[in-house]
């Protein structure tokens, strides 16, 4: 969709921890929407229209989003609505209410809390009903039979898996919501670990975190007032392929591929000139796919936090992503930044979006 | 009087009953009677398992063909432990098989003792369970097809 407005991200706040014991997901976003709010000096009142991502799966009940509406402060009553997605497609739905118009501010989040169950079996859950939830395969299984196509054809190599990995070990240290870093891992190492997912090794799969986080969003001059750099979004486009396993060429993401092409046409940007991209790539192997698919050129630093392989809060990893580098444009001046988040098996869904900071 | 903590149990259900229709129904109903059919798409491919709608052009499709038993692992994992809530008690192959006469390659459990006993292109041949319902786990799985 061509955009009409000019919207940006003004504002971001980020926890994620390896697992959150004794803290509700109220309790845990009240300070998150307070954080984003306070930073652009806005209260509730200001906010046009407020859209969050979460899932009953995890939290075990239906409509258990409402409850965390008590944290954002829903009386007098608010604009709001809700999607059972990750937070990057809650905040696709709040750039689509910009662009009508109708409002010049929106607050977007989203929260998972998945450390009470396992969540490798309740992702079974998001397979087909009947011809592969029955048989309850892990997630890291159905990634797994990816990987093994994608090495087998010759078109990545493990050892630049384990390179993937390593990057993301590295570049996590000192981000505080990573929950998985280290200064010195080599690939040795990572070559060296004994596969869990064969021919997935620990460090190729992403580590599971509870966390949330928080974004707002304005419309031109509004976003000016509200911050000095604004992330400008110049395109954000989100695509689906097919569900069946069996029916797409796991090798690839064609969703991904397209998404990207149409935000970058919207945007008049290449994707190969980019500063920073962060991928939300629950696997190093699915990391490999984007990192081709999209396009990414070599001078295009990727995920400078650690990406989603450092910490993969269910729901909320792909907003995250957003979040990261959309901070690097207002704090840390990179010029264009692509975020990109996923759903589904096997990166079956993807967004992408492109801000620039000018 | 003591107190006594107030409970209440919850149950988690789906008091629905559904159909399904008319394609992946003939499908289950196939795994009833030991027999694997796919869906024939506009190009004259077949694909398992079947769909009631093309999931590249959305036409929807109505011609149900019977395909092998047996078929390729063309690619797989070693899933161990077993998950709790899955068909199997013991470590377990999980492979994509595209089985003769099909196009597209199906998900389901490779019946070897060992990681080491798989290997992608090898020939499998379906298991049945003895008492079959319509369900997908009638299938128990693909074991190593007999060398002659």
């Amino acid at each position: 969709m061509k955009p009409v407005r000019e919207v940006a991200v003004v504002s971001t706040a980020v926890h994620q921890v390896p697992a959150l014991t004794g803290t509700t997901e109220v309790q845990l976003m009240v300070p998150l929407l307070n954080a984003a709010r306070d930073a652009v000096g806005l209260t509730q009142a200001d906010i046009g229209f407020t859209c969050s991502g979460s899932s009953d799966f995890l939290a075990g009940q239906a409509f258990s989003f409402v409850q965390t509406l008590d944290a954002v402060g829903a009386f007098p009553p608010i604009s709001e609505s809700h999607v059972e997605m990750d937070g990057a497609f809650a905040l696709y739905e709040a750039w689509v209410k910009l662009q009508a118009g109708e409002v010049d501010t929106a607050l977007v989040f989203s929260y998972g809390k998945s450390s009470p169950g396992s969540l490798r079996d309740v992702l079974a859950l998001q397979l087909d009903p009947y011809f592969l939830a029955p048989l309850w395969p892990p997630a890291d299984a159905v990634a797994a039979i990816q990987a093994r196509l994608l090495l087998e054809a010759g078109k990545v190599s493990g050892e630049e898996l384990a390179e993937i990995a390593v990057r993301s070990q590295r570049n996590a240290v000192g981000n505080p919501n990573a929950v998985r870093s280290s200064p010195d891992v080599a690939v040795e190492d990572v070559m060296a670990e004994v596969p869990i997912a064969d021919p997935l090794r620990p460090s190729d799969l992403a580590v599971e975190s509870d966390g949330g986080c928080a974004i707002v969003l304005a419309a031109g001059d509004r976003a000016r007032q509200l911050c000095g750099r604004p992330a400008w979004i110049r395109g954000i486009d989100h695509r689906i392929d097919a569900h069946g396993l069996g029916t797409r060429d796991l090798s690839r993401a064609p969703s991904a591929e397209l998404a990207a092409s149409v935000a970058a046409a919207t945007a008049d940007l290449a994707i190969g000139s980019l500063d920073i991209a962060e991928l939300h790539s629950p696997t190093t192997s699915q990391e490999a796919i984007l990192i081709r698919g999209l396009g990414l050129g070599a001078s295009t630093e990727v995920n400078p936090s650690g990406g989603a392989l450092a910490a993969n809060t269910l729901m909320a990893a792909g907003l995250v992503r957003i979040a990261e580098a959309a901070r690097r444009i207002i704090d840390d001046g990179a010029d264009r930044a692509l975020a990109h988040a996923t759903s589904g098996p096997c990166l079956q869904q993807n967004l992408v979006c492109l801000m620039t900071g000018v | 009087m003591g107190e006594v903590p107030l409970r209440a149990d919850l149950v988690l259900e789906y008091p629905f009953t559904r159909t399904t229709g008319p394609i992946i129904g003939a499908f289950l109903t196939g795994l009833r009677e030991g027999v694997l059919t796919g869906v024939r798409r506009p190009d004259g491919t077949v694909m398992v398992p079947p769909a009631e709608y093309d999931p590249v052009t959305s036409e929807p499709l109505t011609e149900i063909v019977e395909v092998g038993q047996a078929g390729e692992v063309v690619s797989w994992t070693w899933v161990d432990p077993p998950r709790l809530q899955s068909p199997w008690d013991k470590p377990h192959g999980l492979a994509l098989i595209l089985l003769d006469g099909a196009d597209t390659p199906m998900l389901h459990a490779v019946l070897v003792d060992s990681p080491d006993d798989l290997v992608t292109g090898m020939r499998v041949s379906a298991v049945w369970r003895e008492e079959r319902e319509g369900h997908i786990a009638d299938l128990y799985g693909f074991a190593p097809e007999e060398v002659a």
